[in-house]
């Protein structure tokens, strides 16, 4: 492991990667992959408005519309968001609390290529007979009864992945409880740090009933055992219960790292301190709590009794105090601030209104006797298209225009940055603003077609016109990412010249190990802080310079995730009954797992050092680039 | 970060203090032992008395939890410094699984 910077063939770049433990390689392999699953939700999104844009459209059938739908809202969610959120988390919150890695390298390998390998399995399904069809929400009553093998793929292949982000969760929590830097106190972790411990306690927490939910399912469906089949004394309900107990957490496992994203980018751009930090905290800690107590309201058409309804339709409404808190405290943080609207600065603060027309939508539906009334309409559509669409996806693109320098040391074009915007944006309340209204005039959600004597035609036109907007705004990111590749101009620690937290006092990309010296923190804003000081170095350090202990690269999780792979191949057929291979394909394929389970637990691997002359040589030659 | 090694040598007033610590942690767990064994006792003579099973049952979960406690403060150490964060955790995993078998058994089994 030289530190000498060397062009390396495609080859080797590719094993690399398949080898990479290195957290901000990890990363691009998120934010690449999670990318890649975004642009098939988003072509699914394109094929719903193509078939709901005019009366009676025949575009798609009523059968592959419901694959379609289904695998869109299951791809954008578990496929797309969750990983590109993971993306941002692993690229910056171990450099924002001055840490080397994460707590578990090998770890955070292995999340990554569990989710890689589960995205692609339920993605097949597109090829072996047919996708999942009864929701991303799989309700029981409708998934048993659904012929083929779609809800089977969506079983194991979310089992599969739900594996990685629960092992990514734990990673990221014990990285931020004990590789702090020194002086790292908790009231002193930057926002986006705070908000990827909050989501990583609510992976803890609300993965397990999912696993559960699913796991009850696969059982049904493979063994026959009628946990949710009425008929033989199972209760559909519970799948509903166990899947919102994880459902709702799970919008705020998304919408939480979003509003770290956001208070980073107010601080930035205002140029001033965070308002309220503290109340910031505080709101997230609160907001992560009270999301575990409200799931029923997903449930109140279901028959639960007024007491139940009424319990649940409080203790929703209570969570709206605390996001109020949030939204107070960014509009007080710009208040008075020296502001430049950058590329991410406008997504910011576009943010803010789409996310309270969301959260007003929210409260409402909160409302049990009016939401007999909006539950299952385009209205709830429009809900979580604004809190989802106006909340996380802008804090993703944001975030990837923010980030984008500090991850591959380019700066994306700010011109095209503001094209993408303001397309996405339109577009994005052409598309979703209407749809209250297709609600209101009693559209139902997840029909596949529409009468023209409904008069619904013109605001589905306008929706599907929207849809249009959004998908130019992402296909000139695209442009963007490319032409910046390709002129490859590369910038320094701090490219937007505001930067206030650790990740910007260190080269862009860092180098593999991030801090030469373990950093020490004075305070909130540690680089703000240098930087108002004029220390020069961005930082001052808490240890002399000395050899540095890294990880090696392994091999083992893609092997590991592939056998699990393999064996739900197995598992998937052994349904049909009249397939002699599917054991001995299980088989096989555990026994690659545990095979390789074991391999790792034998073998002793120590990891490496790299000398302190490296290091000397690298801080003098002010090499600025991450290459090994 | 080095990875050289440290070997420490204990001073004798160090030495002493961490046998007076140990002795008393060890008292500790004693105690909290023939507790847990009294607790056990209440629970057995509750059932072989022939109580209605409407006093036994509440009688049994609350020595239970209080068995739990004294399980994890008398022998896991929780009372022990640097358990705040595992301490928060635990609890707070706690309460999600309570309130969540609290609404299943409330509303969908009654
Ligand atoms: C002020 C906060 C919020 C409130 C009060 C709220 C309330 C609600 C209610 C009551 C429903 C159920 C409506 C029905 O099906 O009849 C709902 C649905 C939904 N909400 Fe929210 N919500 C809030 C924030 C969010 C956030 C932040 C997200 C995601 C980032 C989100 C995502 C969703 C989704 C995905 C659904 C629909 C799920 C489905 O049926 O497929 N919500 N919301
Ligand atoms: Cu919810």
């Amino acid at each position: 492991m030289s530190s000498i910077a060397q062009k390396k063939g495609f080859g080797a770049a590719m094993w690399d990667y398949l080898t990479t433990v290195d957290h901000k390689k990890i990363a691009h392999l998120y934010l690449a992959s999670g990318g890649i699953f975004f642009l098939i939700g988003g072509i699914e999104a394109m094929l719903i408005r193509i078939q709901l844009m005019k009366a009676g459209n025949d575009f798609l059938s009523a059968g592959t519309y419901n694959e379609v739908l289904t695998m869109h809202g299951t791809t954008m969610i578990f496929l797309a968001a969750m990983p590109i959120l993971l993306a941002f988390m692993n690229a910056i919150m171990p450099l924002q609390i001055g840490a080397r890695d994460v707590a578990f390298p090998f770890l955070n390998s292995l999340g990554f290529w569990l989710f890689f390998f589960g995205g692609v399995f339920l993605n097949l399904s597109w090829f072996l007979g047919g996708a999942p069809d009864a929701g991303w929400t799989n309700y029981a009553s409708l998934a048993i009864a659904s012929e083929g093998h779609g809800i089977d793929f969506y079983a194991l292949g979310l089992t599969i992945s739900g594996f990685g982000t629960l092992i990514s969760g734990i990673n990221f929590l014990v990285t931020i409880i004990n590789m702090r830097a020194p002086g790292m106190t908790y009231m002193r972790m930057p926002l986006f740090t705070w908000t990827t411990f909050v989501a990583s306690a609510l992976i803890l927490l609300a993965f397990p009933p999912l696993t559960v939910g699913v796991f009850f399912m696969v059982f049904d469906r493979m063994f026959g055992a009628n946990f949710f089949d009425v008929t033989m004394g199972g209760n559909t309900i519970i799948w509903e219960h166990l899947f919102w107990i994880f459902g709702h957490p799970e919008v705020y496992i998304l919408i939480l790292p979003a509003f770290g994203i956001f208070s980073e980018i107010f601080a930035i751009f205002s140029r001033k301190r965070l308002f309220g930090y503290t109340a910031l905290v505080f709101a997230t800690i609160l907001i992560g709590f009270y999301g575990f107590m409200v799931w029923a309201h997903h449930m109140f058409t279901v028959g639960l009794g007024p007491t139940a309804n009424a319990v649940f339709a409080l203790a929703t409404m209570i969570i709206a105090v605390p996001t109020g808190v949030k939204i107070f405290n960014w509009l007080l943080t710009i208040w008075g601030g020296s502001i430049s609207f950058t590329t991410p600065m406008m997504y910011a603060i576009g943010f803010i209104p789409s996310f309270v027309a969301g959260g007003v939508t929210g409260v409402m539906q909160a409302i049990a006797p009016l939401d007999y009334q909006l539950h299952d309409s385009y209205f709830i559509v429009a809900h979580f298209h604004y809190v989802i669409v106006g909340g996380v996806v802008l804090a993703i693109l944001a975030a990837t225009h923010l980030y984008w320098p500090k991850m591959f040391g380019t700066m994306l074009s700010e011109k095209l940055g503001k094209w993408t915007f303001w397309l996405f944006f339109i577009g994005f309340h052409l598309t979703f603003f209407i749809q209250h209204f297709l609600g209101l005039m009693g559209m139902p959600r997840r029909v596949y077609t529409f009468g023209a004597d409904q008069g619904w035609d013109l605001f589905n036109a306008i929706s599907s016109v929207g849809a249009v907007f959004m998908a130019a705004g992402v296909i000139i990111l695209l442009v963007n990412v490319v032409m910046t590749s390709i002129k490859n101009e590369r910038v320094g620690n701090d490219p937007w010249g505001d930067g206030r937290t650790l990740e910007w006092a260190i080269a862009s990309p860092p180098p593999f190990y991030n801090f030469a010296q373990t950093p020490l923190v004075r305070g909130l804003d540690t680089f703000w802080i240098e930087k108002m000081e004029g220390n020069k170095e961005g930082m001052v350090y808490a240890e002399p310079l000395e050899e540095i202990h890294m990880p090696n690269g392994s091999f083992v999780p893609v092997v590991m995730s592939f056998g699990l792979f393999v064996a739900s191949f197995g598992a998937l057929y052994n349904m049909d009954g009249d397939k002699g291979w599917t054991i001995p394909v299980i088989i096989i394929g555990l026994a690659i797992t545990f095979g390789s389970m074991l391999f790792r637990s034998l073998k002793d691997d120590l990891g490496f050092h790299i000398s302190k002359e490296e290091l000397m040589r690298d801080v003098k030659g002010g090499k600025s680039d991450g290459l090994k | 970060m080095a990875h050289e090694t440290h070997t420490h040598v204990r001073s004798q007033t160090e030495y002493e203090y961490i046998r007076r610590q140990r002795s008393k942690e060890m008292r500790g767990q004693l105690t909290s032992f023939a507790i847990m064994i009294f607790l056990t006792l209440i629970a057995f003579t509750a059932v072989a008395a022939d109580f209605s099973p409407y006093l036994i049952t509440p009688i049994i979960l609350l020595l239970a939890a209080v068995q739990v406690v004294l399980q994890l403060y008398g022998f896991m150490h929780m009372s022990n410094k640097g358990h705040g964060m595992v301490a928060f955790f635990m609890f707070s995993g706690m309460f999600v699984a309570f309130i969540t078998i609290l609404a299943l058994v409330t509303i969908v089994w009654w």
